[in-house]
């Protein structure tokens, strides 16, 4: 399953509602989600602390959007539009936890 | 005109939501009629002012170059709870223009001080 997250880590729950539930997958953070993989922010403790359940992944324009490209978090990989719509065929599924 | 003190609380991150750039939009309004404009930025409202936004890869308008301009409207008043920059692993030094940085409880007593607070 591809979970989707849109939300800031620090303003909704919707990162935490994934790590909660999902027990493996590949989270994608997307839009105000990207903040999550920035280096030092509390985001980045909350995706540390799911272990490695996940594969990781931030889309490069909303990173670059935000001017937070060039701090992202070790284990992410930033993704363009056209690796978006790749992780979404490859996986049977597709969670966007508005 | 009489000249009241506004304060504009920011705290939402930008192009995720509107907020941001609705709120510049009024604090140049403001600003315009000459009033008293002081800017706080708080939780995610501290990420509008992260340097460096380069938002053709999502095709919206960036205004990170509004928030420099705001000197030449005589808004120079901008404060920053350190708080939220420390929870965002960010520091005065990742802001585009020159803030105070100061504590949440310094922020309230701002607040107290004005005739009109609007929220963003």
């Amino acid at each position: 399953m591809l979970h989707i997250v849109n939300k800031s880590p620090l303003d909704r729950p919707s990162l935490d509602a994934v790590l909660q539930t999902a027990e493996a997958g590949a989270i994608l953070l997307i839009e105000d989600g990207v903040y999550a993989a920035t280096k030092g922010s509390a985001g980045e403790a909350k995706l540390k602390s799911a272990g490695g359940k996940f594969k990781l992944y931030a889309l490069a324009p909303d990173l670059e959007a935000r001017g937070v490209a060039d701090r992202v978090m070790d284990g992410v990989t930033a993704v363009d539009y056209a690796g978006f719509v790749d992780l979404v065929a490859e996986h049977k599924a597709s969670q966007s936890w508005l | 005109m009489t000249i009241k003190k506004f304060m504009f609380v920011n705290r939402k991150a930008p192009y995720g939501t509107v907020y941001a750039l609705e709120s510049l939009e009024v604090v140049l309004i403001a600003a315009a009629f000459e009033q008293d404009v002081s800017l706080a930025f708080m939780d995610d409202g501290v990420y509008q002012l992260k340097k460096g936004h380069q938002t053709k890869g999502i095709e919206m308008k960036g205004f990170e170059k509004t928030y420099g301009a705001l000197e030449d409207y005589d808004v120079t008043k901008l404060y920053v709870d350190s708080d939220s920059l420390a929870a965002r692993g960010l520091t005065a030094d990742d802001l585009c223009v020159p803030v105070e940085v100061m504590s949440r409880a310094e922020l309230g007593k701002m607040m107290e001080d004005q005739d009109v607070v609007l929220s963003f």
